[in-house]
């Protein structure tokens, strides 16, 4: 499914350059504009930044509460 | 590491304690919207942060951008519209902004805070998530029958339905927290409407080659007339579990979530769920979340390129088969011998047997699975 014109869209400025070389690879893709690679390239990168593991955001009682319910019906 | 919740974080929307008591207080004076069982297990979702971002049901902005774009209005990968309808008349006199009861058979399951009350085009909705509009698909036949309007807000819910698999029910934190207790890192995520045959345990095994631990997830809830009874499912997996796998490598876990039936995108969406639940890896199976001959039987699989930032890994096996000459089971890639050696895994083939009261072969499916099934007196929902 394509992004439709409902999108809001901003600009980023590249070099004409990489602008070209980037166009040179997205030929007999899938992919129909520059614009388009390029979202599809920066949600990666944006997901693997996303990626990094987080804490459990709990009080201490309520992570003790847990571990004592899976304990009590046999995961741990 | 075990994946990040969608969008960072994982919500909680349950209120406890002294606030409980006084939200349940005022909500006794608020407009009662009454919610069908359907929206009652999305309230719950909700709550646990199965559906983490979402705080509640979807506005009109986060609706249509999840229609047109398969993405929340930030940008997040979201495939299935949340949303919560009424009819004008039980929303007489409420205006955006106030409060209201969410109800389900006369409990108060949740107060909503109205943000935006909006109308919505069925057809339309029908068209982008289900890819038709024909009233025998039962994802469509459900939109169709839903109310005029879309009300949408966040909500802090009081209660939630009764749970007949209490005991087998983990939400969210208590999965990750669960996985970080043992050590595992690389979460892959099953998820079932069906006992298990020779097929699934194959591909289970396949992927827990390279990943620390399964999380076999069967959905719960609804279901259709002629599906296996949850309590069939459950029990059917601890047989297979206790027989078939080494110890603490699976976690079986019962999740109520609604089935939509709506293929691809819903592939998506469970995906995006078991993220939550801290899965890295999710299987998506051939004709994943189909019904009849709406979807193509990759359509599940080739959707997700789509989606460079879901940050969570579908791993696509191929539909498995036992075959004679190796002497167990295999795929296309990884047997050379031809039709005559194969004894194919057919789900309709093994559920007509078991209705006749007979055991399917051990190449399709564990005799002790196949015992527990037969234990029941109608192990089929009517």
């Amino acid at each position: 499914m394509s992004e439709s014109k409902k999108t809001k869209y901003t600009t980023v400025s590249i070099p004409v350059t990489l602008y070209e070389r980037l166009r040179e690879i997205i030929k007999d893709t899938g992919f129909t504009s520059v614009s388009q690679f390029v979202t599809y390239i920066l949600r990666e990168v944006v997901a693997t930044y996303e990626s990094q593991e987080d804490d459990i955001d709990l009080p201490e009682e309520s992570k003790k509460q847990i571990l004592e319910r899976l304990k009590r019906l046999g995961y741990l | 590491m075990v994946s990040r919740p969608h969008g960072g974080r994982i919500v909680n929307r349950m209120v406890s304690g002294k606030r409980r008591e006084h939200l349940l207080e005022e909500a006794k004076e608020l407009v009662k919207i009454e919610v069908s069982v359907h929206k009652a297990i999305d309230i719950e979702d909700i709550a646990h942060g199965a559906f983490s971002p979402l705080q509640g049901f979807m506005v009109q902005e986060d609706y249509l951008s999840v229609l047109d774009l398969m993405r929340l209005s930030n940008d997040l990968p979201w495939t299935i519209p949340i949303v919560l309808d009424v009819d004008p008349h039980e929303i007489a006199g409420v205006k955006e902004g106030d409060d209201v009861a969410l109800t389900h058979k006369g409990t108060i399951l949740a107060v909503m805070r109205v943000e935006e009350i909006y109308g919505w085009d069925k057809k339309d909705y029908a068209l982008k998530v289900y890819k038709t509009t024909d009233m025998a698909h039962p994802g469509v036949k459900r939109v169709m029958n839903m109310k005029e309007l879309l009300i949408g807000g966040p909500i802090d819910v009081l209660n939630t339905l009764e749970n007949p698999f209490e005991d087998f029910t983990l939400w969210p934190v208590e999965t990750r927290i669960l996985f970080r207790e043992r050590g595992w890192k690389r979460i892959v995520a099953f998820q079932t409407r069906n006992v298990p045959h020779r097929g699934h345990e194959f591909v289970q095994k396949s992927a827990l080659t390279f990943t620390d631990g399964l999380l076999v997830h069967p959905l719960v809830g609804w279901k259709k007339p002629g599906d296996y009874k949850d309590v069939v499912i459950l029990k059917a997996y601890k047989a297979l579990i206790e027989h078939y796998f080494p110890k603490n490598v699976v976690v079986l876990a019962a999740l109520r979530m609604n089935m939509n039936y709506a293929g691809p995108r819903e592939a998506i969406h469970h995906a995006i769920v078991r993220k939550n639940f801290g899965a890295t890896h999710f299987i998506v199976g051939r004709d994943h979340a189909g019904v009849g001959d709406y979807y193509g039987p990759y359509e599940a699989w080739e959707i997700f390129k789509e989606f460079p930032d879901l940050g969570i890994t579908p791993l696509f096996i191929r539909e498995a088969y036992y075959c004679k000459k190796c002497g167990g089971m295999v795929t296309e890639k990884t047997c050379p011998h031809g039709e005559e050696h194969r004894i194919k895994i057919s789900g309709t083939r093994i559920r007509k047997m078991l209705k006749e009261g007979k055991i399917p072969p051990p190449e399709m499916m564990r005799p002790e699975v196949a015992q527990v099934v037969l234990s029941f007196d109608n192990p089929f929902v009517e």
